[in-house]
């Protein structure tokens, strides 16, 4: 049983892992998250697939065919001792694989590093979540994306631009009450919680378009807020961003969000983020 | 033997009009199961009201048990209709079949009215007051009055949450977890969500009385001979619902209170303007809500634990490996509560993972023991074990996925999608539906004296087993795809459009399936067929009675040697004296043929 939960993770070849339905990931963390998934699935499937059959083969086998009384046994120790044991040896394989998977979807460079430790550059994204909408604040690059819903079926939401190759590190926070931010292809979803700030680190390593959308409930619009990020060379990613400061999107010329966020160009931390109080309500 | 248990006569409904909440002992149910025993008349005659005051007075838990299922079951039926209603929203991506604000009281009142009305009520209040006293040979529970006071304070709580339909502003609308802030009274600033946390609050002393009742019933009124490890699993299952509700249900109370406080009295415990946290709702929830899924799940365990032995004609196998895996799963259920909230940020994954994994160790124990069971028996598939064989393969593809959601970096990628939707909508539609409809159709005979047909119960049964995995199998892909909960619309662009509409149309296979139920229920009272005490060859103690049992349950007992005396007693040959080491009470056993009179 341990042979069947870790074959498919320790053996290599990205192709090797069957999908079943979920996205291989376009980031480092997506793509370990999605071994992880695709090993268990297997593992799911295998265990789940014999107490399946073993449940059909009893039923089939012992449906009633005469008026017989069968024997009345009740009990079988090694038995009982075997299929206690047995589980316990599964989850703790599985656990074992999902502690190592975690801490390499979890790790997060410090948060005053400019570097990560593979040498390339730590680009700064403080994503701010509000009723109903997502800000997107590059503190480095001096540029500020922002986006409402606005009711229309074809409105895509805000677009986060993103760097493919250099160790991005997002810095989560709500404007008002708690948001999800998932994008499917990153294999990852975390809260915007006000009063919190969450840290995590994307490495992408694939160009492309990648829908995300809120997935708490927060409040009426919540089906709507959309929004999408677009993975691009750095070389683009540095365009981009001119573009945008020249078109005026800069941190300074933006009066919003107003009360609870921390003034630009500081990095939020723990402390200086739970120091500001949270405004009641969001942008709109 | 000198005396025999078959009831004196077939029970004939002296009003076979409809389905009404009080059934044939409505009218003197003292009358039943008592003649023909040289009992006492007097003593057993119950010389109560009779029609609807006996209804709104009765302390009786047969009485109370009938309203708890028939309330829980209407409730079942509206929040069935709306789980329809919000199929058919999602159907086409760009449905305006309702409007953004109806669809969120939607999904919150489904939810609400299923998890907190109708999966615990049905099973802790319906059939566990009914059935509960009958396995343990007692004439009622404990705190009878107590107890008519719960099903008072549910259908009061319950009332209110219907009601808060109507107030300006609408139900609740946050989700039937109200996380705050979107629960205070800025984002939320409507009265429906003032009634809401008020039900919560009645319903919730409801199933803390109710809890109260089931421990001290099992504790101190069992009959004599019945010791703890021949209490029925089902008993034992609802002992220990009984004890993960007097710890978890406060915490939720206490949770309301506070969130009260936030809305009316200008306290912050949960806004950070005023320095409070917001998650510490989360906290306080989810420690009453994961405690609360095994409050769901355990009575129904405890159904299909008493059903597979009757149909398998064989005792439980591994009886004592099954409670000791019922009680670590409660232990275990108080210590897994932030699993819910790994994508918060701010929990210890690796030890909630932990725990959670470990949860799939008494689980699994239990699907053995029921593989076990039915090894070398004879099983036959009347209604009640189809559904319970519906609840083994819907148990567990969504014990299955369960295990994945215990690892954190499966969660994130799956967490608020509809992956997880499918996930506890098999787990609980495999407990609440399958099993509690397999106890119904199991008890149904016992409470009211006749059967219900077999063929529309297969009927029933299939239709709901083939809509089962048409809605949710697809719900898993489209999670996966990453469609989020509780969204009203999505762009057709995203190509969750095709799975939706499987979806939809295996809901609707579901909701199909429920007239034949309603079917049945017409038929059994058009036209009654006697079921006789003991129409399965039921083993416990509630098959010695009759159907339905008199006032005070009964007027003898069997001696009670294993944990299936009326089994016994029916087959004198098959006794399993030997395995328990206590051939000295055959002699005793000979003594003990006079009767034992009933506790009262």
């Amino acid at each position: 049983m341990g042979l069947a939960v870790g074959a498919p993770l320790v053996l290599g070849g990205c192709n090797f892992y069957p999908t079943y339905g979920a996205s291989r990931g376009v980031t480092t963390q997506g793509q370990d998250t999605f071994k992880l998934y695709s090993g268990m699935m297997t593992t799911g499937i295998i265990v789940g697939g014999l107490v399946g059959l073993l449940i059909l083969f009893t039923i089939v086998r012992y449906r009633r065919r005469s008026d017989e009384m069968p024997k009345q046994f009740h009990e079988s120790i090694p038995i009982e001792i075997v299929y206690t044991g047995v589980p316990i040896l599964i989850v703790a394989v599985l656990f074992l694989f999902t502690v190592l998977t975690e801490n390499k979807v979890d790790a997060t460079v410090p948060v005053n590093a400019t570097v990560s430790s593979t040498g390339t550059p730590v680009l700064d994204v403080k994503v701010t979540a509000f009723q109903w909408g997502w800000r997107f604040d590059y503190p480095r690059n001096n540029v500020t994306v922002s986006g409402e819903v606005t009711n229309g079926p074809d409105d895509h939401g805000p677009q986060m631009v993103l760097p493919m190759g250099e160790r991005v590190q997002i810095t989560l926070v709500s404007n008002d009450v708690i948001h999800g931010f998932y994008v499917r292809d990153f294999n990852f979803s975390r809260y915007a919680l006000p009063g919190v700030v969450n840290v995590f680190d994307l490495d992408l390593v694939r160009t492309g378009t990648f829908p995300g959308q809120c997935t708490q409930i927060c409040g009426l619009y919540h089906s709507e807020m959309l929004f999408s990020v677009r993975s691009v060379t750095p070389d683009a990613f540095q365009s981009w961003v001119s573009s945008e400061v020249a078109n005026g999107h800069t941190l300074q010329r933006t009066p919003e969000p107003a009360a609870n966020t921390p003034p630009p160009y500081t990095r939020v931390t723990p402390s200086n983020a739970l120091a500001a109080p949270s405004s009641k309500k969001g942008s709109l | 033997m000198t005396t025999t248990v078959e009831s004196p006569e077939l029970i004939e409904p002296e009003e076979p009009g409809g389905p009404d909440a009080h059934g044939p002992d409505a009218q003197g149910p003292g009358g039943h199961g008592t003649d023909g025993h040289g009992h006492d008349a007097a003593h057993e005659h119950h010389q109560g009201p009779t029609g609807i005051l006996n209804w709104l007075t009765s302390t009786d838990h047969k009485v109370i048990g009938k309203s708890y299922m028939i309330t829980s079951l209407v409730l079942f039926f509206i929040a069935g209709i709306m789980a329809l209603v919000i199929r058919s929203q999602l159907a086409d991506p760009t449905s305006s079949l309702v409007n953004f604000q109806t669809y969120n009281e939607l999904f919150t009142m489904h939810g609400s009215l299923m998890l907190y009305l109708f999966a615990g009520p049905f099973a802790f209040g319906g059939l566990a007051n009914y059935i509960v006293p009958l396995q343990v040979g007692a004439p009622d529970m404990a705190f009878p009055r107590l107890n008519a006071l719960s099903y008072w304070l549910y259908l009061g709580g319950s009332s209110m949450m219907m009601a808060s339909f109507l107030v300006a502003g609408g139900a609740a609308s946050f989700g039937w977890v109200a996380y705050a802030p979107l629960s205070n009274s800025i984002n939320s600033p409507g009265t429906g969500t003032d009634m809401w946390l008020m039900s919560l609050a009645l319903t919730g002393f409801s199933a803390i009385f109710t809890g109260v009742n089931l421990v001290a019933t099992i504790f101190y009124l069992r009959a004599p001979g019945l010791t703890m490890f021949r209490v029925p699993i089902f008993s034992w299952n609802m002992l220990v619902t009984g004890i993960l509700i007097l710890i978890a249900f406060p915490v939720l109370f206490g949770a309301v209170v506070m969130l009260f406080c936030d809305r009316h009295f200008g306290t912050h415990i949960y806004s950070v303007q005023g320095g409070g946290v917001p998650v510490l709702w989360q906290h306080l929830f989810w420690f009453f809500g994961h405690p609360e899924v095994y409050i769901l799940a355990l009575p129904y365990f405890g159904i299909v634990t008493d059903i597979i032995p009757v149909f398998s004609r064989k005792p439980l196998f591994g009886y004592r490996g099954m409670v000791f895996a019922t009680l670590s799963i409660a232990a275990l259920s108080t210590g897994v509560w932030a699993h819910h909230m790994f994508t918060t940020g701010v929990v210890l994954l690796p030890f909630f993972s932990l725990l959670s994994y470990l949860i799939a160790v008494p689980t699994g124990i239990k699907f053995f023991n029921w593989i076990g069971t039915m090894w070398g028996g004879q099983v036959s598939f009347q209604t009640p074990m189809l559904f319970s064989m519906g609840f083994l393969f819907a148990f567990l593809m969504g014990g299955v996925t369960g295990v994945l959601l215990a690892s954190p970096p499966v969660d994130f990628m799956t967490h608020d999608t509809y992956f997880v939707v499918a996930h506890f909508h098999q787990v609980l539609i495999g407990t609440t539906v399958f099993a509690g409809f397999a106890g119904f159709y199991f008890w149904y005979p016992k409470m009211f004296g006749r059967m219900l047909s077999e063929r529309l119960g297969k009927l029933h049964f299939w239709f709901l087993f083939a809509g089962f995995w048409l809605t949710f199998m697809p719900q898993y892909l489209v999670g996966l795809k990453g469609m989020p909960r509780r969204i009203a619309d999505y762009l057709p662009t995203n190509g969750w459009t095709g799975l939706n509409q499987l979806s939809t149309a295996g809901a609707m296979v579901i909701g199909f399936s429920f007239l034949f139920f309603l079917a049945n229920l017409v038929t059994s009272w058009r036209k009654p067929v006697a079921a006789g005490d003991n129409p399965w060859d039921g083993g416990a103690l509630e098959w010695f009675t009759s159907s339905p049992p008199p006032h005070h349950n009964f007027t003898h007992l069997p001696p009670i040697r294993s944990e299936r005396p009326t089994w016994d007693y029916n087959h004198p040959e098959h006794r399993k004296d030997e395995s328990h080491g206590d051939k000295r009470h055959r002699e005793q056993q000979e003594e003990h043929k006079e009767t034992v009179g009933a506790p009262s």
